[in-house]
């Protein structure tokens, strides 16, 4: 039993079950976690296989660049969220684990059957001058064309990601102090003109996502800046409200 | 050590992305799962090189890499733009092509 | 020989017809005078194209005329082509002479009718058409013959066309036509197939070498043309229908031309008939059958013009049975044919004459005593009465009884069947015809009231006197020193066989006389006193399936109309749900699939990525496959 094959039975198993558990997480961020183990697995694979800048490189890009910008994107798009995972799609879910299965089981198949007819080369003779001369050699003759292609592909991408993610200004232009001014007493009730009421007024709690409270106990919509409203952030205020509120009912009866 | 036992690895790896991109909801599991069946490539790659005896399987996985990454930063971007404009991140959501 | 102007002969009457026809109201006037005048002429030709053919020896009496090429494709050439020899010289004295006659008649007859000039223009084309006919010189010519004149019969049945029935009538003879033309055709195709040539010179070369079979079965398809224009069985059912035509169209085509096509086919075919036997025995039969079934209709029918007609078609089946008896018997079925035609057209423009004093009565219940009102009609009428029946020395008895002579000389068991079948129609034809003359001219007068039975005018009696004198007369000058024989021969009976004699023609003679006494006789005992104005209903049952025509259009509804109809239907559910169904299937499965695989577009992006990847396992489970 050789290094390597120690080092792969032991890994290989644990990527795969890290795999498998990538599939049933609940929480995006648990699967990320798990496939930055597969990757580091792999780039550890690379080096065992002869290939240590592509084992490095794994680690740094792949695991330290791609993973960490899937982790800034979870960050932004909700860290909370779970997913359901309950499937929707009648049949959805048994038939694409058949499907796969049938795949692995196809490719382990075609594998299986190879016959290359001679024994594995190695990479001695291809890394006698080094790892990274030899893939030199290759990327600055044979490839320099795709080498520049993809050059400008990763410009492009960046210029891409610039421009899809950029927030484009409101349309509407921020009033003028004078023009704020004039709204507040010509609103719709002059009891704009005394302002809105700040959050946590009659709750006990001054939060800023926690709503401010009407004089019959209803939570006021207006206490809560739209940022909070928009992104559902509004903090439930039942806890923290005074006993003994009078209850008032819509036509204003006690 | 038979180099042949890597491609079985790449093998299930590339399966068990597959079926993640079909089971899971979430946009950014989805891809996730799309990065697991690019690295399984990429390993197949590289242990073909061995296997060939030349350098040319890595050079391949290198290009993958860079273009995974440059993918990967599209993509997600993306992603942010549409769920900025539909406070959902779920893949399901976005069925409006359907009869 | 060749001539130029037997064209003239068919020319000038299609001319005629046609001008008539163009010219519309505009001709009112003056069209049944030119169009009698042209029939006249044609007659003039005729006889002047006889007078010369006279003059020449036997050998050259034969004229030919070829008007162009008309087709030329491989090797199938026929030319359009007319022949005028002594067979055909015959039928063109009889149609144009005869055709003259009724044309005359006509311009009384029809002397109330608004579209007169139309009717004589139809007359001017079936003279045009049915001289076509007989001097055409292969069977694809004489074919357009024969379709014109299943045509004119059509338009002259149909003349009166407001009335249903007669429309009815004339689809009627039409499509029983149609039926025999379909002999003609497969006739034609078997000729060419067999024997490279149309014409009846060229095929009667090869008949020679020619295998029995197709001999057989050119004979026994001209059988079936010649049945379904001269109504014979089994295509008779038209004939008694075409009386819905006016008389001179009756006398005219059913009596004394169209109906005898068939005959001239069958004679012009010799050279097939005499070759096999088969065939011949099966016109013989044919004959038989037809002459009895016409006679034994013709006893129960009350209306006159039906009555002549039932007579028509059995003496063309006396016709038909002559010339099944070979070269001994075609002679006698063409004088039997020109001597019919002089006593049935005149029966028919007598029956005509009657139906105008009348008042268009034609039921012969409502006649009675009318010798003494008409006596120019009775006259003629009852000279063509004693022709028919074969009265000697009046031309049926000698026609007639040739015939009975031909049929007993065929000797054995077969030749007495025939000829006893012969005399039992010469005894039903006495009988029926006694009829006929005792109701309409004699007995007690059963007229409708109002009715004032006049003579006809001059313009109707002169023609039936010039035939009733034909009757009388042109037996004894075609038989003597037995002149149409020794006319017909180089066309029918080239070998100049020897006939052998099996009774002695005395016998047979003697016999004939004594079946049209028993006849006259039995028909003289029964409708001799009192007859009532309606005829009687507790009769037997042969007489009232005699009534019914012999059960001819139930059989014939039950053999054709019925299946053709069931066929029709058939066809027609499977046209529109077996051909339209597999067109409407087409578009239906394509909806129908489409709407199928629309179900894949469910917009969910798993969904589509699930399909990708069956996509991707099919293409390596096939690769696998191959590499098994």
């Amino acid at each position: 039993m050789t290094g390597e094959a120690a080092l792969f039975w032991v890994l290989a198993p644990l990527a795969v079950l890290a795999a498998v558990a990538m599939l049933y997480m609940k929480k995006a961020v648990h699967s990320a976690i798990l496939l930055a183990w597969v990757m580091i697995t792999l780039a550890i694979f690379y080096i065992a296989l002869e290939a240590p800048f592509l084992g490095i490189v794994q680690i740094v890009v792949y695991t330290g660049a791609v993973m960490m910008l899937f982790l800034f994107i979870l960050m932004l798009v909700g860290v909370d969220s779970s997913d359901s995972l309950v499937e929707k799609i009648r049949g959805l879910r048994s038939v694409a684990i058949f499907t796969v299965l049938a795949f692995s089981l196809t490719l382990i198949a075609f594998i299986a059957r190879a016959e290359l007819g001679r024994p594995s080369v190695g990479l001695e003779e291809a890394n006698r001058e080094g790892n990274v001369q030899g893939l030199a050699q290759y990327l600055f003759s044979d490839y320099v064309w795709a080498f520049e292609v993809i050059s400008a592909l990763l410009i492009t991408a960046a210029l891409g990601a610039m421009v899809l993610a950029h927030s484009e200004k409101s349309e509407v232009a921020r009033t003028s102090q004078r023009a704020r001014s004039i709204a507040r007493f010509r609103g719709k009730s002059i009891a704009t003109a005394a302002g809105l009421p700040g959050s946590g007024v009659y709750a006990r709690h001054n939060a800023l996502d926690l709503p401010a409270l009407l004089p019959d106990g209803k939570p006021s919509d207006l206490s809560i800046a739209e940022v909070l409203h928009r992104r559902g952030d509004v903090a439930e205020s039942k806890s923290y409200e005074l006993e003994g509120l009078p209850k008032i009912d819509d036509q204003g009866n006690k | 050590m038979n180099p042949t036992n890597y491609l079985y690895l790449s093998a299930i790896l590339f399966s068990i992305g597959a079926v993640g991109v079909v089971v899971r909801k979430n946009a950014i599991v989805v891809f996730m799962c799309i990065e697991l069946m690019l690295n399984a490539a990429n390993l197949a790659f590289v242990t073909f090189a061995k296997i060939n005896g030349n350098l040319e399987g890595q050079v391949m996985a290198f290009f993958t890499m860079v273009v995974a990454a440059c993918e990967v930063v599209v993509g997600l971007a993306i992603i942010v733009t549409i769920f900025r404009s539909r406070r959902s991140a779920s893949v399901d959501d976005a069925s409006l092509l359907s009869r | 020989m060749t001539s130029e102007n037997l064209i003239y002969l068919v020319a000038l009457p299609l001319f005629s017809s046609a001008l008539l026809m163009l010219l519309g109201r505009r001709a009112d006037r003056w069209g049944h005078v030119f169009a009698t005048l042209i029939s006249a002429s044609t007659f003039v030709i005729g006889a002047m194209e006889f007078f010369a053919m006279i003059d020449r020896p036997e050998a050259s009496r034969a004229v030919t005329q070829k008007l162009f090429t008309w087709i030329s494709v491989g090797t199938f050439n026929v030319d359009a082509g007319l022949v005028l020899d002594q067979l055909s010289i015959a039928f063109v004295l009889l149609i144009t002479g005869v055709g003259t006659l009724i044309h005359i008649y006509s311009i009384a007859y029809m002397s109330h009718d608004r579209d007169r000039r139309r009717f004589f223009a139809y007359l001017n084309f079936f003279i045009a058409a049915m001289l076509l006919l007989v001097l055409g010189d292969s069977y694809l010519n004489l074919y357009v013959g024969w379709e014109g004149v299943g045509l004119a019969s059509y338009l002259l049945i149909g003349f009166w066309n407001q009335q249903p029935e007669y429309a009815t009538a004339a689809k009627k003879a039409f499509v029983a036509n149609r039926a025999g033309d379909f002999g003609l055709s497969v006739a034609v195709m078997i000729a060419f197939a067999n024997f490279g040539a149309v014409s009846f010179v060229g095929i009667e070369e090869k008949v020679d070498g020619a295998s029995q079979t197709a001999l057989t079965a050119m004979g026994l398809m001209l059988l079936l043309a010649a049945a379904g224009k001269s109504a014979q069985f089994p295509l008779q059912a038209w004939l008694g229908d075409a009386m819905a035509g006016p008389t001179p169209v009756s006398a005219l085509i059913h009596a004394a031309t169209m109906v005898t096509a068939g005959v001239y086919l069958i004679t012009r075919s010799n050279f097939i008939f005499d070759n096999a036997p088969t065939a011949q025995l099966a016109v013989v039969m044919v004959g038989i059958i037809t002459l009895l079934f016409g006679a034994v209709i013709g006893m129960a029918k009350d209306d006159i013009k039906k009555a002549l007609a039932a007579s028509t078609m059995s003496q063309i089946g006396y016709m038909i049975m002559a010339s099944g008896f070979g070269p001994a018997g075609y002679a006698f079925a063409i004088m039997h044919l020109l001597t019919h035609g002089f006593f049935k057209a005149g029966l028919f423009l007598g029956a005509g004459s009657v139906m105008h004093g009348m008042n268009d009565e034609v039921n012969m219940r409502r006649y009675g005593g009318l010798a003494r009102f008409m006596p120019i009609t009775s006259i003629t009428f009852g000279l063509g009465y004693l022709a028919i029946i074969g009265v000697p020395p009046f031309a049926g008895f000698y026609s007639k009884d040739k015939i009975i002579e031909t049929a007993f000389n065929t000797g054995g068991l077969q030749g007495v069947l025939f000829g006893s079948a012969a005399l039992l129609g010469a005894v039903i034809t006495a009988f029926y015809m006694t009829r006929l003359m005792l109701m309409t001219f004699f007995g007690n007068k059963r007229w409708v009231s109002g009715a004032e039975p006049h003579e006809s005018p001059f313009l109707m009696w002169a023609p039936m006197a010039v035939l009733a004198l034909g009757s009388a007369a042109s037996g004894y000058l075609l038989y003597s020193g037995k002149a149409i024989v020794k006319w017909l021969a180089p066309v029918v009976d080239r070998d100049h066989h020897e006939h052998a004699e099996f009774l002695p023609a005395i016998v047979v003679t003697t016999l004939a006389v004594v079946a049209v006494i028993i006849g006259v006789a039995v028909a003289f005992i029964k409708y001799r006193g009192e007859l009532s104005e309606s005829a009687p209903s507790d009769v037997s049952i042969f007489t009232r399936v005699t009534r019914r025509d012999l059960l001819q259009d139930d059989a014939n509804e039950f053999l054709f109309m019925r299946p053709g109809q069931k066929l029709t239907q058939v066809l027609v559910k499977t046209d529109e749900s077996v051909i339209d169904g597999a067109v409407r299937a087409v578009g239906s499965s394509v909806l129908g699939s489409a709407r199928g695989m629309r179900k894949l577009q469910t917009g969910y992006v798993r969904n589509y990525a699930l399909l990708i990847l069956i996509g991707a396992l099919v293409a390596l489970l096939a690769a696998l496959v191959v590499t098994i």
